[in-house]
């Protein structure tokens, strides 16, 4: 089986799902544009979509169809060629709908995993659960005579486990999108000790056709960017309780945020990237990567509290940020969930009083004025040296944070997690949109 | 053309804000304004000017394409909604794509030659934000043969004109040209900076010049032509009042604040024919000359001009065909400082169609308003001095490629 051969029957399964959707669009759009080349015209591409929700896969349906018609219209001066034969399509809005009913036609949502039995090539992308995962990957295996492929998407399940245990003998792969797929560049690419060789290459290729930038990690579990994610979390959350000594359990919260987003010049603090990804997912995934790591506890009491509070996160199916250990409003946070009355206690009421606890800090340079600034290096050089120089609260916290985030980035590739130095600071520059990679000499 | 048999003025010019992409105010999300309720904006501006709509004795309209752009056709009929006084009187829309708002201008001047009016209200307006970028290119397509458009590019009109700017690389040499293109939308936009209805007015771009020098991209635009080489998306109207000697005594406005049309030209090319030559305009050629002709002037006499510069090439062949510079020398001369603001021959003083944008069935209107400010003095901080020895004005305003030429020359009416 060729590649093209290969993407004539695929399934993803938890298509509906934030990385699973996703995952479906950008497969669809490249077997549709197979499907449009003049060699194929005879052929039939299907693309199954399966999830155990009827409901959310017409939700899927719907977005399928706004991001296609997105990506349509951004490429129409290349539509255009594709369809010149057509006579009857004219305008860019012919075309246009065109593209996006090919699209769609290609996708067939379906709740049942049978669909599944004919496919070459099976997009993983269902819950973070080892012994689900295992289940799944075996009944497709006994049924489907084409020996298909498995591509995971898992971020913290090692992927020789999962080959074993499903007896796939190396017809698996890590395939890790970061969220949301569509958007993000990056791909970590996870090989388990026996993948085909054939596997790999296919992936390297179907990677390129979706112009991501592949960065390879080790089968460790939680791999580059949870490797980094999680600790990262665990430092923080740890200085919240620290903190927690001199200020209230919001105010350390509010600290840490501040400190993690503005101080950090990072996109989002670490608390609103937990709600984010979601403050539930984050504790399974170090439940998950735990075990695999001996010398290590990954586990974090202020997410139990959290979430024996039922404060989760996450998102809402149109993307905005649901409510979790912060409170939003337009997207911004205005308030920090209090785990001992329960309520969230509004920011504007203590910020003030922190604010000046936090003592001298540098003037603070917004991530996205800094992020793709030609200037970024010298900026960020300049910024760093003032930090150094500055004395207080705020300014030790960043120094201790930038310092710790590069020291878990140097043990991902000690313990041979990350092939080098680089490629951990790509994940973090691609994957999570720093401004700067956690390994650098700003503070030396 | 001859002379006009009669005096021909215009009076109490009004632009609303031209909308768009670069205005503070606006978001491609936001509820877009409909043509009519520009039209009242600007409408009602010009009738405030001149003491109320009963002086108004016919009404006309330019409008390219709000059929399809906001399912709105008959717009001569919105006169009365604009002012009840209005109800009752003659008004018509006419349509010659982006040349629409000076074949309302020519409308006008003729029924004041005709005798049919001594007041005329004039407006151009169009609302094009009602659809993204790519759909608004196949409704300007419309501007074009439709036949063409199959095998035309996805933004077709910029797709027309990039091959003119293709072949004038070719045939003149590009890196001049790019750097002419360049300062042409530095000069753009920094004379919409001056005019605050103007789509760039709040644009703070440091080095204009290095932006307009950005690389065109034909993968996902066109070949020979960056975003910065082309006027933006725009809404907005322009409202301008066409008077006999008498009807401005009926207004009681002073000469000083109006200006005569000393003459104009008018010239059609045929839609179904491709250019002769890609490096030249010939109907723009065309229809200076005539208009020149009829003002009984030359080009040396014209203080200040508001060109069609719909995409920077546009104003570089215009500029060759107005005769300001030799075939291949437009570059140069404007390389040289002559079109900017304090220039030989100082061109697009609020920005032009670059910067100050490009509502098309509008732009022609606001040409003229354009004009009328500058040559009564009231043009704010946009104003430029005009030397005695050049009291004219000059607009030129095009539809289509090269299809519908419209030019008309302007002097204060005290002069």
């Amino acid at each position: 089986m060729n590649y093209e051969e290969r993407l004539q029957n695929v399934s993803v399964l938890g298509a509906a799902g934030k990385m699973g959707s996703g995952i479906l669009l950008l497969t669809a759009v490249e077997m549709a544009d197979l499907s449009l080349k003049p060699e194929n015209k005879e052929k039939t591409f299907v693309l199954n979509a399966v999830d155990v929700s009827d409901q959310a896969l017409a939700g899927l349906m719907k977005y399928l169809k706004t991001q296609v018609q997105k990506i349509a219209e951004k490429n129409a001066v290349m539509l255009r060629k594709v369809y010149q034969d057509r006579k009857d399509l004219v305008e860019n809005g012919d075309i246009i709908n065109q593209y996006v009913f090919d699209v769609l036609t290609i996708v067939k949502p379906s709740t049942r995993i049978e669909v599944a039995f004919h496919s070459g090539l099976v997009f993983e992308a269902i819950i973070e659960d080892p012994a689900t995962k295992i289940g799944v990957y075996t009944q497709i295996s006994r049924n489907n005579p084409n020996q298909p492929w498995f591509f995971t998407n898992t971020s913290s399940i090692p992927i020789t486990w999962l080959d074993e245990n499903a007896g796939l003998g190396g017809r698996i792969i890590g395939f890790h999108f970061y969220n949301p797929p569509a958007v993000q560049k990056l791909v970590e690419l996870i090989k388990a000790t026996n993948t085909l060789k054939e596997v790999e290459e296919f992936a390297m290729m179907y990677a390129k056709n979706l112009r991501k930038t592949i960065v390879p990690a080790h089968d460790v579990a939680g791999f580059i960017g949870n490797g980094h994610f999680m600790r990262d979390i665990l430092f923080s959350t740890k200085e919240v309780e620290r903190l927690t000594k001199d200020f209230s359990f919001v105010e350390a919260v509010y600290i840490l945020n501040r400190i993690s987003q503005d101080y950090l010049i990072r996109p989002m603090g670490i608390f609103q990237l937990i709600d984010y990804v979601g403050v539930d997912v984050c504790s399974y995934i170090m439940s998950v990567m735990n075990p695999y790591l001996p010398d290590e506890d990954l586990h974090s009491p202020v997410l139990d509290k959290m979430l024996s509070r039922d404060v989760k996160g996450g998102q809402f199916a149109d993307g905005s940020q649901k409510d979790g250990i912060l409170k939003y409003e337009k997207g911004k946070p205005v308030a920090i969930f209090d785990p001992e009355t329960k309520q969230y206690k509004a920011i504007s009421e203590f910020q003030a009083k922190v604010e000046e606890r936090l003592g001298p800090m540098p003037v603070v340079r917004p991530w996205k004025t800094i992020v793709n600034n030609p200037a970024k290096e010298e900026l960020l050089v300049a910024y760093f040296s003032e930090l150094k120089a500055q004395a207080g609260m705020g300014a030790d916290l960043t120094k201790a944070y930038t310092i710790r985030s590069c020291q878990i980035g140097k043990k991902l590739v000690s313990d041979g997690v990350a092939f080098s130095e680089k490629d951990v600071n790509t994940v973090l520059l691609t994957g999570f949109f720093h401004a700067y990679g956690p390994i650098n000499n700003y503070l030396n | 053309m001859k002379k006009l048999r009669r005096k021909v003025y215009m009076v109490a010019g009004s632009n609303t804000i031209s909308m768009g992409s670069g205005r503070k105010e606006f978001s491609p999300k936001m509820v877009m304004p409909t043509p009519e309720t520009l039209m009242k904006e600007a409408g009602q501006a010009t009738l405030l000017k001149i003491g109320g709509a009963q002086h108004v004795d016919e009404c006309v309209v330019g409008n390219f394409m709000s059929a399809r752009f906001n399912r709105q056709a008959h717009l001569g009929a919105f006169f009365p909604f604009i002012d009840e006084g209005l109800k009752g009187k003659p008004a018509i829309s006419v349509e010659g794509a982006c040349a629409s708002g000076s074949l309302a201008l020519v409308s006008g001047i003729k029924s004041v030659l005709a005798e049919t009016a001594e007041v005329v209200l004039a407006i151009g307006v169009e609302v094009q934000n009602t659809v993204k970028a790519i759909y608004c290119a196949d409704i300007l397509a419309g501007a074009g043969w439709f036949q063409n458009r199959k095998n035309g590019q996805a933004y077709f009109f910029p797709g027309e004109f990039s091959d003119r700017a293709g072949a004038y690389f070719e045939k003149y040499g590009r890196e001049k040209t790019r750097k002419a293109f360049a300062r042409w939308f530095r000069n753009a936009i920094e004379n919409a900076r001056l005019c605050p209805t103007a789509q760039e007015y709040h644009n703070t771009v440091k080095d204009l010049e290095a932006l307009g020098m950005t690389e065109p991209n034909g993968k996902f635009f066109v070949d020979h032509l960056s975003v910065y080489d082309c006027s933006k998306v725009s809404d907005g109207a322009s409202a301008i009042t066409i008077v006999s000697e008498e009807g401005l005594k009926r207004l009681g406005i002073p000469k000083s604040d109006a200006v005569e049309v000393v003459g104009f030209g008018h010239v059609e090319g045929n839609i179904t024919q491709q250019p002769d030559d890609l490096t030249e305009l010939t109907q723009s050629k065309l229809a200076v000359a005539k208009a020149l002709e009829s003002a009984g002037i030359t080009k040396d006499q014209l203080g200040t001009a508001e060109i069609h510069d719909c995409f920077t090439i546009a104003a570089v062949e215009t500029i060759e065909a107005m005769g300001f510079a030799g075939k291949g020398e437009a570059p140069d001369f404007i390389l040289d400082g002559n079109t900017s603001r304090t220039g030989s021959i100082p061109i697009n003083t609020t920005g032009g169609l670059i910067g100050w944008g490009h509502p098309t069935g509008g732009t022609g209107v606001h040409q003229a308003v354009t004009l009328l400010e500058q040559l009564t003095g009231k043009t704010g901080d946009a104003q430029i001095t005009l030397s005695p020895n050049k009291p004219y004005g000059l607009s030129i305003n095009m539809g289509g490629n090269d299809k519908t030429l419209v030019s008309i020359v302007y002097r204060n009416a005290n002069a």
